[in-house]
C-alpha cells in the first residue's frame, strides 16, 4: 500500500441543538491509503454522513486532527476549505445533485470554473474526457432530466473526476439505484479504482460493501469493525450474470 | 471565475425564466423610459422657448405697468395704465445704457383691404421698435421719424396680415381701411413666426404710436414699453437705471414699491419655461418611483430564485465555490437584469420622446450622456437591491444547503 491518503486522529463531532447535545462522532482514528475502496457501513443514525461531511470538508471537527492528502485540513479557513474541496476532493451524491437545465458537460465542466489555481486548461476539453471516461461520451448535451439515475450517477462521477482528486467520496452513491445501476456504478467504481483512484463510499447494503477491498463500520460514533473485504467481488462479473438473467 | 463566463451564467438563468425576468425588470423599463424621455422632452421644450424668446427681438428689456408678480399673486398688470409717454421721453433723454426705446399701443381692429376684411393686432409704435425687435421689412420701408411727429396715416403689415389682404399683389402704396380711417401702406415685415405662448407673431400691424393714440379712439394708455441696448453686457445695467429713471418719474418715494416691472428676454424665457417645469417633475416623480419600484421587484425575486436554487447553491459551494463566487453570481444576476432593463427601457424612451416629438412638433434631443447615465444607473439600482439577497445565498452552509428539499 502507498502512502496514506486520509489519516485521522481523535476526530468528534458534537452537535448542539439548543439545550441537547448530540455525540454523532465520538473519537475517530482512521487511516485509508491511496488506491484503496473503502465501503462505510453502520445503522442508520450512527455517524456516516457526519464523517463523510467531515473527510469531505464540508465541515470542521469539534476536536480531533485530519490530514488530507499530506495538508492540514482541521482549522482551515471557509475559502481554504473550498479550494481543498475543489482541487483534492470529488463528490458524488445519493441524489446526484446535477444543476437543472444544464447540459452534462456543463455540469461536469463546474469545478473547473471554480478553479483558481490559475492552470490553463480547457474545460470542455476535460469535460468531455471525463464523461468518455464513465462511458457517456455520447450524451454530451443532454440535460439531467433526459438522462437515467444510473446515467446521471456516472455524470456525477465524472465531475468528481474531472479535476484528478486525490479523493473521491460518496454518500451512498446507489442508494437511488436499482440492483443492476447499482452493479453498473460499482462496476465503475472499481475499474477507476484499479486505475488508482482512491473512494471512499457509504452504504447499507452489505451486497455493494462486498465490491469494497475494505470495509470500516460504524456505531454511535466509534469504529467498530475495521477489515479487508475477504471475498471481493468483481462487478463487471456480476453484471454479466445479470444480463444473463435478463436474457 | 471569470466575467465573461459569470455573465454567460447569468444571462443563462434569466433566460431560463423569460417571463419572470421581463415582468421584474418592467419596473426599471417604465423608470429609464420616463427619464429619456423627460430629459428629451424638456431639452427640447427650452431649446424651442430660448429660440422663440431670442426671436422676440436683440438685447430686449420690456417695462410693463403694475409690481412684478409676488409671492405668486398677481398684483394685475393691466390694471394700472400707469406707463407714459413721459416714461418714454425721460428714458430717451436721460439713459445712458439704452440704445432704443418705443412705447407699444395696443388695440385690436378690423383692417379692410381690397380683396377683404382681416381682423388684426394693431400696435402703435415708434421708430425704434424695428431695431428693437430686430424686424426688416420684406418690401418697402419702416415708418419714419417724420411720421410719427406728423402723426401721418401710415402702416406697416405683417406677413399674415399682408398675406390675408393682398394675396396676389405687392401692398406697399396701397390703402387699407382701419376704423374708417385711410392708411398708406409703408411696408411689409418679414416673417417672424410663432411666440413662445403660441400666438401668431407676424398677424400685426404697426402704425406711428401718435397715429394710434390719435385715431383708434379708447385704449390710449400704453401697456408696454420696449427698450434695448447695443450689447448684452450692458442690460443689467439698463435695467437698473430704466428703474431709477421710472421711479423719478412716478415720484417715487424711498420705500415705495415698483408699480411697474423691468424684465429682459432671459426672465420672459424663465416664466415661459416654469410651465414644462411642472411636466419635467412628474416624469421625475414617475421615474423614481418606477425605479424604485423596479429595483424592489429585483430583490424580491431574487430572494425568491435564491431560495429555489438553495440546493444549486450547495452543489456549487460542495464542488469548491466560494462565498464570494456565490455572492458575484447572484449580484451580476441582479445586474445584468438592471442593465438590461435600462437597455429596454432606452428603446422605449427613445421611441417615445420621438413620436411624442412628432405629435407636439417639438425637438427631442437625447444626448449620449443621458443615456450612460440612465443604464449605469438601472445597473447600479440591480447592485444595491442585488446585494442582499446575494448576501445571504452566499452565507449558506453547504451541507443544509444540499440537503434542502
Ligand atoms: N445538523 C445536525 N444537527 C443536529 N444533529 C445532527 C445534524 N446532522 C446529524 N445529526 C445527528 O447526528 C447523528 C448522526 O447523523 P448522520 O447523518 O451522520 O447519520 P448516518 O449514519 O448518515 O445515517 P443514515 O444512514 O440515516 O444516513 C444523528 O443522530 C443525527 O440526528
Ligand atoms: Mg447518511
Amino acid at each position: 500500500m502507498g502512502d496514506a491518503v486520509i489519516e485521522v486522529h481523535g476526530l468528534t463531532k458534537t452537535y448542539s441543538t439548543g439545550a441537547t447535545e448530540v455525540h454523532a462522532l465520538r473519537g475517530i482514528d482512521l487511516t485509508i491509503h491511496r488506491g484503496e475502496l473503502v465501503a462505510i457501513m453502520g445503522s442508520s443514525g450512527s455517524g456516516k454522513s457526519t464523517l463523510m461531511n467531515l473527510l469531505g470538508c464540508l465541515d470542521t471537527p469539534t476536536s480531533g486532527t485530519y490530514e488530507l492528502d499530506g495538508v492540514r485540513v482541521d482549522g482551515l479557513g471557509k475559502n481554504e476549505l473550498a479550494a481543498i474541496r475543489n482541487q483534492k476532493l470529488g463528490f458524488v451524491f445519493q441524489g446526484f445533485n446535477l444543476l437543472a437545465r444544464t447540459t452534462a458537460v456543463e455540469n461536469v465542466e463546474l469545478p473547473l470554473l471554480y478553479d483558481r489555481g490559475g492552470k490553463k486548461r480547457d474545460p470542455r476539453k476535460l469535460a468531455v474526457a471525463a464523461l468518455e471516461r464513465v462511458g457517456l461520451g455520447q450524451r454530451l448535451d443532454h440535460q439531467p432530466s433526459e438522462l437515467s439515475g444510473g446515467q446521471q450517477q456516472r455524470v456525477a462521477i465524472a465531475r468528481a473526476l474531472v479535476t484528478e482528486p486525490a479523493l473521491v467520496l460518496a454518500d451512498e452513491p446507489t442508494g437511488n439505484l436499482d440492483t443492476k445501476t447499482t452493479i453498473e456504478v460499482m462496476a465503475l467504481f472499481q475499474e477507476l479504482n484499479t486505475q488508482g483512484i482512491t473512494i471512499v463510499l457509504v452504504t447499507h447494503e452489505p451486497d455493494v460493501a462486498a465490491y469494497a477491498t475494505r470495509v470500516v463500520e460504524i456505531r454511535d460514533g466509534h469504529i467498530r469493525r475495521d477489515e479487508p473485504v475477504a471475498n471481493r467481488r468483481k462487478a463487471a462479473e456480476d453484471l454479466l450474470h445479470v444480463e444473463e438473467d435478463a436474457a | 471565475m471569470k466575467t465573461t463566463v459569470l455573465i454567460k451564467l447569468a444571462t443563462a438563468s434569466i433566460r431560463k425564466n423569460k417571463m419572470r425576468a421581463t415582468l421584474t425588470m418592467l419596473g426599471i423599463i417604465i423608470g429609464v423610459a420616463a427619464v429619456i424621455v423627460m430629459v428629451a422632452v424638456g431639452y427640447g421644450a427650452r431649446t424651442r422657448i430660448r429660440a422663440q424668446i431670442n426671436n422676440l427681438g436683440t438685447n430686449m428689456i420690456v417695462i410693463t405697468p403694475g409690481a412684478a408678480q409676488t409671492a405668486g399673486v398677481s398684483q394685475g398688470a393691466q390694471a394700472f395704465a400707469n406707463l407714459s409717454l413721459d416714461d418714454v421721453d425721460k428714458i430717451r433723454r436721460e439713459s445712458q445704457y439704452v440704445a432704443a426705446v418705443s412705447p407699444v399701443v395696443v388695440s385690436r381692429a378690423q383692417v379692410i383691404g381690397p380683396a377683404g376684411n382681416w381682423r388684426s393686432q394693431i400696435n402703435g409704435v415708434d421708430v425704434d421698435y424695428q431695431t428693437i425687435r430686430d424686424w426688416p421689412t420684406e418690401s418697402g420701408d419702416f415708418f419714419s421719424a417724420d411720421d410719427v411727429n406728423a402723426t401721418r396715416k401710415v402702416a406697416v403689415l405683417g406677413a399674415t396680415v399682408a398675406a390675408n389682404l393682398f394675396p396676389d399683389q405687392d401692398p406697399v402704396g396701397q390703402e387699407v381701411q382701419i376704423r374708417n380711417v385711410p392708411f398708406r401702406i409703408a411696408g411689409v415685415l418679414s416673417k417672424k413666426g410663432q411666440t413662445a405662448t403660441g400666438t401668431d407673431s407676424d398677424d400685426i400691424v404697426l402704425m406711428p404710436y401718435t397715429t394710434a393714440r390719435a385715431t383708434l379712439s379708447g385704449r390710449v394708455f400704453i401697456p408696454q414699453i420696449l427698450a434695448s441696448t447695443t450689447n448684452e453686457q450692458d442690460i443689467p445695467a439698463a435695467q437698473q437705471e430704466l428703474t431709477e429713471l421710472m421711479r423719478e418719474t412716478h415720484r417715487l418715494a424711498g420705500n415705495d414699491p415698483n408699480d411697474f416691472t423691468v424684465r429682459n428676454q432671459n426672465d420672459l424665457a424663465q416664466a415661459a419655461e416654469s410651465s414644462t417645469r411642472v411636466m419635467t417633475l412628474l416624469l421625475a416623480a414617475i421615474a423614481s418611483i418606477s425605479l424604485l419600484v423596479g429595483g424592489i421587484g429585483i430583490m424580491n425575486i431574487m430572494l425568491v430564485s435564491v431560495t429555489e436554487r438553495t440546493r444549486e447553491i450547495g452543489i456549487r459551494l460542495a464542488i469548491g465555490a466560494r462565498g464570494s463566487d456565490v455572492l458575484t453570481q447572484f449580484l451580476v444576476e441582479s445586474i445584468v437584469m438592471g442593465v438590461f432593463g435600462g437597455l429596454i427601457g432606452l428603446i422605449v424612451g427613445f421611441s417615445g420622446a420621438k413620436i411624442l416629438g412628432h405629435f407636439t412638433g417639438w425637438e427631442t434631443v437625447i444626448s449620449p450622456i443621458v443615456m450612460i447615465i440612465a443604464v449605469g444607473f438601472s445597473g447600479a439600482v440591480g447592485v444595491f437591491f442585488g446585494y442582499y439577497p446575494a448576501r445571504k445565498a452566499a452565507a449558506l452552509d453547504p451541507i443544509q444547503a444540499l440537503r434542502y428539499e
